[in-house]
């Protein structure tokens, strides 16, 4: 066990945060949240300016474009970037750590050349059609049906939770061709032209009033063939290789923001009074244990995924407890707020002392909840630990699932 | 940066496993429930032989040389074994008191601020409570600022009936004597935080066997025509154990090193984090045992309690929950943005 860095690891941290801070003062002031267009070009200029540094794809592997970096100077990048308030992977998300990714592994040589240099370079923005209204924790039910006719698949049905749809060029789409009840067999994984004619997106509201996310609506969307990534009907299995490209830091950016509210908490306790009581302290000091626990965890992940060039099964455990945590910690920080919270706007204190920062602790509150089901819910990621890492019995499946 | 075990860690921990489970398996550990003595001196003399007490002392000095992440290894896999006795205690005290590192010495410890506030002067009226007084060849007392030795036959003590661990005997004193002193402060400082670190990964190896024996009773207890472990509201509670116990053994591992590796991070404010995080996975973890075992594990033959009841025992020394929360926070409120290290 060892925690220090290499040489070699630290000159990599060295430049990266020389780069970083010639590069971020010039950035424009980031673009209201449901300013779609804006959001699209702020996201997509920042991962251009990662592109002509070098940077872009620090995950991919060298022969998909990218840097091909390590899986501690991946843990490194993301890591600085955080620390420094680079912008988030934000729209570029879905073509950079999913589709991107899925295309190296399982797409053809013609598809790798058209697709993988605009992601990297910022030219092209991804999203995702998997989950359905009818298929979300169960997505090998999902029901979107492709006919085939000639060189093209006909498409028809719906998806959900379909983030940055209304900026994306291309979707990542699974559709059934098998039988109804074919499910994991049945299931092909589509490149969708989000401009193609038949394709219709409605905005979701969150809780947080803001428009995360978008439904699909596909009718009689007709997709060539020749977007088709991988055989027909092994669309699932595409899937999960995409999912071996995981190398521990999925949270890392997420964990090191938690680290930040902790500090914000602190500092709004202090301000209003509330760090004179000892029940206060004692939850501020706990939530700094996990915090520390869970950046020990990922380190572990990430060393272990260094040493076995695969994602060890922790990062299902990271998930369940870094989730519920930071839950915890939106918990306190509003709880602290008091009546100032009952807005998600900055208040300014009577005492001088400036603004109490209620909408950044209202609105990831608001966030905090959809943590625990985004991404495979609690309780899913329950039933993986305990069958997968514990060796329990599968939960019986009742037999009518899948064939009605 | 490589968190994961070295080849020579992963046989550290695995020799040790086997060592207890060769010659200390739970069936032998209990012969000793209820008892007035729980060392076995044979015992202390075969963990001695493992090197668990002269671990971390320089190999000149006729220890292994090793850190405390060696050392944190070794205690979880005691901790798993619930074994008895006052093993930090005295892999602490070698080096220090003689025959500690060889086993021939068995030396107890218990914290008091120096010097203790009177009653009158707002001092608690409990009594002082020290463990396994009568295994005790010397008995340490330990404050911020520093460690004294007391003759523990020396000292006119009440054996307490109804430990809450049968496996930890418990005396009462009405005073305890100042004793000679053995250490300062600046001993007691790293004996405060190594004991800390070494407590949890007791905590942590207790943890980790009451999640095997919950999970091993629910593939193996039938209810409603198949194991109960099938059930999410049973496999839900494994599954957090497992959580626990992960987080907790990052934690603990993490902490230890820091120890050995001051560069990269507040040791103090790792071992406080990770004796928090392991005292909670170890007694969470040991309740929800006893529940998966439905009524069976409200019996005394059952053995769920044991490491439950243990865990309640260690949760009282080198910090508790509150003490360790508390100077967590206070970490936070010097440096609210810092602590983290690269």
């Amino acid at each position: 066990m060892d925690l220090r860095y290499t040489p070699a690891e630290q000159e990599f941290r060295h430049h990266l945060r020389s780069w970083l801070a010639g590069v971020l003062p010039s950035l424009p002031p980031k673009p209201q949240p449901d300013d779609w267009a804006g959001r699209r070009s702020y996201d997509t200029r920042w991962q251009r300016l990662l592109f002509e540094a070098g940077y872009a794809g620090v995950d991919w592997p060298v022969e998909g474009g990218g840097r091909g970096s390590s899986p501690v100077e991946q843990l490194i990048f993301k890591e600085e970037l955080e620390r420094a308030h680079a912008p988030y992977v934000g729209v570029n998300f879905v073509g950079l750590l999913h589709a991107g990714p899925t295309i190296i592994a399982e797409g053809t040589p013609a598809q790798r050349r058209r697709y993988l240099p605009p992601i990297l370079r910022g030219d092209e923005v991804w999203c995702q059609g998997f989950s359905e209204p009818d298929a979300g924790s169960d997505l090998a039910s999902l029901r979107t049906r492709a006919r085939r006719d000639g060189n093209e698949y006909v498409v028809t049905g719906s998806k959900i939770w379909t983030s940055h749809a209304e900026v994306a060029d291309h979707c990542e789409l699974l559709v059934r061709t098998g039988d109804e009840g074919s499910r994991h067999r049945g299931i092909t994984w589509l490149i969708l032209p989000m401009d193609l004619p038949g394709v219709d997106i409605r905005p979701l509201t969150t809780i947080g009033g803001s428009t995360e996310f978008a439904e699909l609506f596909l009718d009689e969307v007709r997709v060539p063939v020749a977007n088709r990534v991988g055989e027909e009907n092994d669309g699932w299995r595409v899937t999960m290789v995409t999912l071996s490209f995981e190398r521990g830091t999925a949270f890392v950016g997420d964990l090191l923001e938690a680290v930040e509210l902790l500090a914000t908490t602190v500092s709004i306790a202090q301000r209003t009074g509330a760090w004179g009581d000892p029940g206060v302290r004692r939850q501020v000091g706990h939530l700094r244990a996990e915090l520390d626990a869970l950046w020990a965890l990922t380190k572990r992940n990430v060393s272990q995924a260094a040493r076995t060039g695969v994602p060890g099964i922790g990062g299902t455990v990271f998930k369940l407890a870094y989730t519920e945590t930071r839950q915890r910690l939106g918990e306190l920080s509003l709880s602290l707020l008091g009546r100032a919270g009952l807005a998600a706007e900055d208040l300014e204190l009577l005492d001088g002392s400036g603004l109490l920062p209620c909408e950044t602790v209202v609105d990831d509150w608001f966030r905090g909840i959809s943590l625990t089901i985004a991404a495979g819910t609690s309780q899913i990621q329950r039933n993986i630990v305990g069958e997968r890492i514990l060796g329990l019995p599968k939960e019986p499946v009742a037999p009518a699932a899948g064939n009605r | 940066m490589d968190f994961e075990l070295s080849e020579a860690q992963v046989d550290l921990a695995a020799g040790v496993r086997r060592l207890c489970e060769g010659r200390f398996p739970l069936e032998v550990v209990r012969r000793a429930e209820g008892a007035d003595q729980v060392v076995d001196r044979a015992t202390w003399h075969a963990l001695s032989d493992a090197g668990v007490f002269a671990l971390c002392l320089p190999e000149d000095a006729g220890g292994a040389g090793l850190g405390l992440a060696e050392a944190a290894l070794v205690f979880e896999e005691l901790g798993r074994s619930l074994l008895a006795g006052p093993l930090v205690a005295t892999h602490l005290a070698a080096g220090l008191i003689d025959g500690a590192d060889d086993g021939s010495t068995v030396v107890g410890l218990v914290e008091r601020p120096d010097p203790p506030p009177t009653v009158a002067d707002g001092g608690s009226p409990v009594p002082v409570l020290v463990e396994h007084l009568a295994d005790l060849d010397v008995l340490l007392v330990l404050s911020e600022l520093g460690i004294s030795a007391v003759d523990p036959s020396s000292l006119d003590a009440t054996r307490l009936r109804r430990p809450m661990d049968p496996l930890t005997p418990v005396w009462s004193l009405a005073s305890l004597p100042s004793g000679a002193p053995v250490a300062g402060p600046e001993v007691a400082k790293w004996w405060l935080r190594d004991g800390a670190v070494l407590t949890a990964a007791l905590q942590l190896g207790a943890a980790a066997w009451s999640t095997d024996l919950a999970v091993a009773y629910a593939k193996q207890r039938v209810q409603f025509g198949r194991p109960i472990g099938a059930f999410q509201a049973v496999k839900h509670l494994c599954a957090d154990m497992a959580v626990r116990t992960e987080v907790a053994r990052a934690a603990v591992h993490a902490a230890a090193v820091t120890v050995d590796q001051p560069d990269v991070g507040d040791s103090v404010v790792a071992a406080a984090g990770a004796k928090l995080l392991a005292d909670e996975a170890a007694l969470a973890n040991g309740r929800s045992c006893i529940q998966v075992h439905g009524g069976m594990g409200f019996t005394w033959d059952v053995p769920a309690h044991l490491a439950y009841k243990r865990a309640r025992v260690l949760a009282g020394q080198f910090g508790t929950a509150e003490s360790l929360a508390e100077s967590l926070a206070e970490s936070l409120a010097e440096s609210p943005a810092g602590g983290h290290p690269g």
